[in-house]
């Protein structure tokens, strides 16, 4: 330690700094922004950082997935439901590009992330050396900001920028490359949190007007419907979106990622938006007088056609993304800010009230889709299992306080449309970019942010073989998630189109799959398989309480579809029940 | 809606692979980019985007919001050929004997408000500032005697009304001063 003394402005001021190397810099920055679990794989490129890890083992705990995109999905998990930012680490050219799906999903679904990456020498950049990639360049329109550093010194200052950048405003991932050599250079270290960046405005100036205007609009409404989105838990507003629902009455629904920022029991949750969303928010969205977004995007999963969405309501739109604003449905009136000022505000304005005739509309389309689709979903005397029944046995012995992981395609669906949430941050799944493979190493990243809590992650038996390898991972780092494959022996949502539009021409969607359990076996994870109804609830029982990793393998109904469904291209409206 | 010439001016910081990350914004939406061209501006520091798009006020708004979420982005804006003053440069490299057989060159470039920059045995350059069409004009008269090379920049613009960038950088410098 020594001490520099610098002038400024005629006062004498002192600065502790340490000499340091590159890579121990990266380090000492991780410890200054709280990070004390980073997900990674190491390489020749990032050597040196690696090197620095093992000094600093019993300060970061670097957790060694079996792939750099299992990295990436765990970081995500971890952000997810801890709200911190997730860290991945890699080395450059595969290691680096390993790591583009990961960010691309991070990017659409907001999560705050930074990503690491070794880079080759800056005297071999552009030479096409040993895995040399352009990272930097492949990164950039999938990240939020991404930088190469080629200079030790700039270490402390970017990697300051890259967490406040990727947690700031409206989330994302962000990647810095950092040169071999400036990995082993050494520095001045002395470490300044960003607070701020001139060109960059994370959140909009609450207009007091917007606000005015928006709870006019919703106090006059007669059949008002609120839309939340993950915007309510990233700007961590759930208890004022529920007290401005209960105040005013309001139905609310959820997008795939709002999901679990409102109990889902609560008596004004009318259920998910969207394509295999619940029946009576998707026709409702058609009738509303005035519709209330809230922190969501308008996603083409969430509105179908857009020339048929909800033009008879006035549409407020509570956002922090100026970019989100009138991007896909013109918003009447926007409030733009940080969504727990807004709301805040917005509360105070709102006169009590309560819907109830209006309310009850949904509770008759509930019935119907009760009749037409749920009772079957659950019915106990089909002779196979169907997803619905497996999540609903999880939710008996979770009582909705688990943390439920899904992966893409019908068991995901399956795992929104009936799990029970009590909690926010429950609900983990690739929304936006939909990405297979994201369950098995979000789950992982998912109990390590929240080790108090039971994850559970809800994969079908495609989904599971495209990050299976990470298998690997819980078994050394004996983390004790517990998985559930929906094993339906298809890629089972393809497979409903491919039946309800392409005349059951089943190309590639059945799956000629292996002996789960025996790989399992393989790393040493309890495992057990279920293929009769009257063995599931003893299993999921065990799984649910055992202390150790746990897999758990259910056979399901080969041919099962979700419904509701609204085909591509038609209105919400237009949502079918079968 | 109308498709029409936008003219966007984009305020940013000045770093490597902004550029990129600017044109990836056009690209992902499969907007082809009429020109373009990279300058300081105004202000210290501050690098200056012009950019010239033919695309609907639709797009172009949303454009815009991608751009500014830009973390080096400072603003972006957008005006269309009424809102602008705006011009083009153009080189024109000719034959030395073409040019001296013929006078009619000497008063086309008397004409136009060309300028000769270069004269040598071989060869004369002639460069023309103006808007777009009176160099299309240009290029199109001097065709007949063999043009050996034509190059065309892109368009740069000042607007009619204000771009307070000074006033932005200003404020964030009193807001997060300590």
């Amino acid at each position: 330690m020594e001490e520099v003394k610098t002038a400024s402005f005629g006062k004498v001021t002192t600065k502790e700094t340490t000499t340091v190397s590159g890579a121990e810099a990266v380090i000492k920055c991780l410890l200054e922004e709280g990070v004390d679990t980073i997900y990674g794989y190491p390489g020749g490129a990032i050597m040196p950082v690696y090197d620095e890890l093992f000094k600093y083992q019993d300060k970061v705990h670097h957790v060694l997935t079996r792939h750099e995109q299992g990295a990436t999905h765990a970081a995500q998990g971890y952000a997810r439901v801890s709200g911190k930012v997730g860290v991945a680490v890699a080395t450059s050219g595969p290691g680096a590009t390993n790591l583009v799906t990961g960010i691309a999903d991070a990017q659409i679904d907001s999560t705050p992330m930074v990503c690491i990456t070794g880079q080759v020498g800056s005297h071999l950049l552009g030479s096409d050396a040993f895995q040399e990639t352009d990272i930097v360049g492949i990164s950039t329109p999938i990240t939020k900001w991404n930088y190469q550093i080629t200079k030790a010194e700039e270490i402390p200052e970017v990697m300051a920028k890259a967490f406040y950048i990727a947690r700031s405003g409206r989330p994302g991932p962000v990647l810095i490359d950092i040169t071999k050599d400036a990995q082993f250079a050494s520095l001045e270290f002395s470490y300044k949190k960003c607070s701020g960046i001139r060109s960059y405005k994370p959140v909009p100036d609450l207009k007091m007007d917007e606000v005015e205007n928006a709870a006019e609009v919703i106090n006059n409404a007669k059949k008002p419907l609120i839309v939340f989105g993950q915007g309510v838990i990233l700007g961590g507003a759930e208890s004022l979106l529920k007290e401005v629902v209960e105040k005013a009455g309001i139905p609310a629904a959820w997008t795939i990622l709002g999901l679990s920022a409102l109990p889902t029991d609560h008596p004004l949750n009318v259920g998910m938006v969207g394509m295999h969303g619940n029946y009576a928010p998707n026709i409702l969205t058609n009738e509303c007088d005035v519709l209330i977004a809230i922190g969501m995007r308008f996603d083409d999963r969430v509105t179908g056609n857009l020339d048929h969405y909800a033009k008879q309501a006035k549409v407020i739109h509570f956002e922090i993304d100026p970019a989100e604003v009138n991007k896909n449905v013109k918003a009447d009136y926007p409030v733009l800010g940080d969504v727990k000022e807004t709301l805040q505000a917005l509360l105070n304005l709102l006169k009590p009230n309560n819907h109830t005739e209006w309310h009850n509309r949904f509770k008759e389309l509930y019935k119907k889709e009760y009749e037409k689709v749920i009772s079957h979903n659950l019915d106990l005397s089909a002779p196979e299992i169907h997803m619905a029944e497996v999540i609903k046995e999880i939710n008996n012995f979770s009582n909705g306080d688990a943390v439920i992981v899904s992966d893409v395609g019908q068991h995901q669906m399956k795992a929104c449309r009936y799990g029970k949430f009590n909690k926010t941050r429950s609900n983990v799944t690739s929304g936006g970019l939909g990405t297979m493979g994201f369950a098995l190493p979000a789950a992982i990243g998912a109990k390590m942010g929240a080790p108090e809590r039971d994850v559970v992650a809800v994969i079908g038996d495609g989904g599971y073989q495209m990050t299976i390898q990470e298998l690997g991972t819980i078994f050394q780092t004996k983390v004790p998630v517990k998985i559930v494959i929906l094993n339906n022996g298809f890629l089972g949502m393809v497979r409903q189109w491919q039946q309800l539009f392409f005349d059951k021409r089943y190309a590639s969607t059945e799956m000629v799959n292996p002996d789960f359990v025996t790989i399992a076996k393989g790393y040493h994870i309890k495992t057990n398989r279920v293929t009769e109804r009257s063995e599931l609830k003893d299993a999921v029982k065990e799984m649910m309480e055992s202390d150790e990793a746990y897999f758990l393998e259910v056979k399901v109904e080969q041919e099962e579809n979700v419904f509701p469904m609204i085909p591509t291209g038609a209105a919400v409206s237009d949502i079918l029940l079968e | 809606m109308e498709k029409k010439n936008y003219t966007v001016s984009i305020y940013t910081e000045n770093n490597l692979g902004l550029l990129s990350r600017i044109a990836a914004i056009f690209l992902k939406r499969h907007i082809n980019i009429e020109s373009i061209t990279a300058s300081p501006s105004e202000v210290t520091e501050v690098m200056r985007f012009t950019i010239i798009v033919e695309v609907t006020e639709d797009q172009i708004k949303k454009i815009i919001g991608q751009l500014e979420k830009q973390i080096e982005v400072i603003r972006a804006f957008y005006h269309t050929d009424e809102e602008t003053i705006y011009q083009e440069t153009a080189l024109y490299k000719i034959k030395s004997d073409e040019f001296l057989d013929d006078h009619n060159i000497q008063d086309f470039i008397k004409e136009t408000n060309a300028r000769i920059v270069t004269v040598t045995k071989s060869f004369f350059v002639i460069e023309k500032t103006g808007k777009r069409s009176e160099v299309d004009q240009l290029y199109e008269t001097l065709k007949p005697y063999g043009l050996m090379q034509f190059v065309r920049s892109g368009t740069i613009a000042v607007t009619k009304n204000e771009m307070p960038i000074s006033g932005i950088l200003e404020k964030f410098n009193t807001t997060n001063s300590i």
